[in-house]
């Protein structure tokens, strides 16, 4: 017996510390920065793209208000309640006292500059594709915003899920900084970069396994609503039948092909699709022609 | 031919409850101005993509209609009881109906983009395209508080 315990000790020690190593919370390497110089005018289409002020605004802010990043949005789901935090540039309240590297950490590896995790409400699966040039753009904009000094509420999330350290086994399984549609003509690459990047579409349109992972497998295939109420519709060409012009001017105007206007959370991503160039809405559109049936 | 008739009037029990004349009026009236928009919208929105032709006769006509349904009083429409949590049949959310006052307001801001437009349409193609992106703010500002996702 005793032999068997100087043996598992030594065992569960290396096991403890591999999960640690395996769990740590990853760090971009800053020299990726160096040389770069942001654009506040470029970062602002970043910013409206990426959509961040639509969870960040405070919940019921309308027009410019929207650009006063105080946090406070409930975002419900599986598991327990999820409220965006203040990312305006308040020094304390908000993220004023961050510097590139650490909205690099944040946005592309779902890591604090305390180095702890996020929780995945944060669409840093997605964002890890954003190009260096693009943060440092975004950066340069963000720090333009102003400033609000509403605390960040804290998350109403249970037992297991409030252990932050767990989400870097969630990371492990399902965080990736490849595009999940591969091998694709070059024309439709900026569509790609918009869809699965920046407007972090799939986070939404795409359903969930029980640990809260995306189903890459069913690409855009249409999920239920995180808010228990009501669907997200499916994108795949089988399911979403709109031509390429029809999709573009639905995120142009807000207007399906039978005029109907859209609602809930699309209506702020349709705003920001406005406010983008009609290149970008069409290259959105191509690419979600593109994407494959979910039959296949 | 006995069997037939029983299972279609078996279907039309069943089918019933779904139905909109099921609904309660205040609803049907809510849904049926909601339609008459569209199908106008739909008009001048065929007409700013170039889809359908210009025509500043159908033009006018649409949006003289939008006009005339944006100045149907609204009070009569939203009350209690009526939301998507209290019946089947409607994504409006209960916040319109704590809130029916802002339901109006942006109702009245629906009307005055509706009368812009019916002042501009006769200029051309390009001036319904550029009245269309008000009428859509005004109909994104209250889905966006008050109607559920699908």
């Amino acid at each position: 017996m005793r032999r068997l315990l100087t043996l598992l000790i030594p065992v569960a020690i290396v096991a403890i510390g591999i999960g640690l190593w395996l769990t740590a919370p990853s760090r971009v390497d800053a020299a990726r920065f160096d040389g770069l110089t942001g654009a506040a005018d470029r970062g602002e289409a970043v910013f409206t793209a990426a959509g961040c002020a639509s969870c960040h605004h405070a919940p019921d802010a309308e027009g410019e208000a929207k650009l006063v990043l105080a946090g406070g949005q409930p975002f419900p789901s599986d598991f327990g309640t999820f409220y965006a935090p203040n990312i305006s540039s308040h020094p304390e309240a908000g993220i004023g006292d961050w510097d590139l590297e650490d909205l690099a950490n944040a946005v592309t590896r779902g890591v604090s500059p305390e180095s702890q995790h996020y929780y995945p409400a944060f669409p840093y699966g997605a964002y890890a594709k954003i190009t260096d040039q693009d943060l440092a753009d975004l950066w340069a904009y963000m720090q333009t915003l102003p400033a609000d000094a509403t605390p960040s509420r804290a998350h109403d999330v249970g037992f297991p899920f409030n252990i932050r350290r767990s989400l870097g086994g969630w990371k492990l399984l399902f965080f990736s900084d490849d595009y999940v549609i591969e091998d694709i003509p070059a024309e439709l690459e900026r569509g790609r970069y918009l869809v699965e990047a920046l407007a972090h579409c799939a986070e939404c349109h795409t359903p969930r396994n029980a640990l809260g992972g995306l189903d890459t497998a069913r690409w855009m295939g249409g999920a239920p609503n995180p808010s228990g109420r009501g669907t997200i519709p499916p994108l795949t060409p089988d399911e979403l039948t709109w031509s390429a012009a029809d999709i573009a001017y639905y995120l142009e105007t807000g207007f399906t092909p039978d005029f109907d206007a859209v609602g809930g959370h699309m209506a702020e991503v349709v705003e920001n699709f406005a406010a983008l160039t009609k290149e970008d809405r069409d290259a959105v559109a191509a690419y979600v022609k593109a994407l494959p049936p979910l039959s296949e | 031919m006995k069997y037939t008739f029983a299972a279609l009037a078996a279907c039309a029990v069943l089918a019933t409850p779904a139905l909109a004349q099921d609904l309660p009026q205040p609803v049907k009236a809510r849904q049926g101005q909601f339609n008459i928009l569209a199908l106008n919208l739909g008009i001048l929105g065929g007409m700013a993509r170039g889809t359908v032709e210009y025509d500043a006769d159908a033009a006018q006509a649409a949006a003289d209609s939008l006009v005339a349904v944006t100045m149907v009083d609204q009070r009569a429409m939203w009350p209690e009881g009526t939301d998507m949590e209290s019946i089947d049949g409607t994504r409006a959310l209960p916040a319109a109906f704590e809130n029916v006052e802002d339901v109006v307001a942006k109702w009245e801001a629906l009307g005055e983009a509706a009368v812009a437009m019916q002042a501009a349409v006769g200029d051309g193609q390009q001036a319904i395209g550029q009245n269309m992106g008000a009428i859509a703010g005004a109909c994104k500002d209250c889905h966006d508080d008050y109607r559920a996702s699908e």
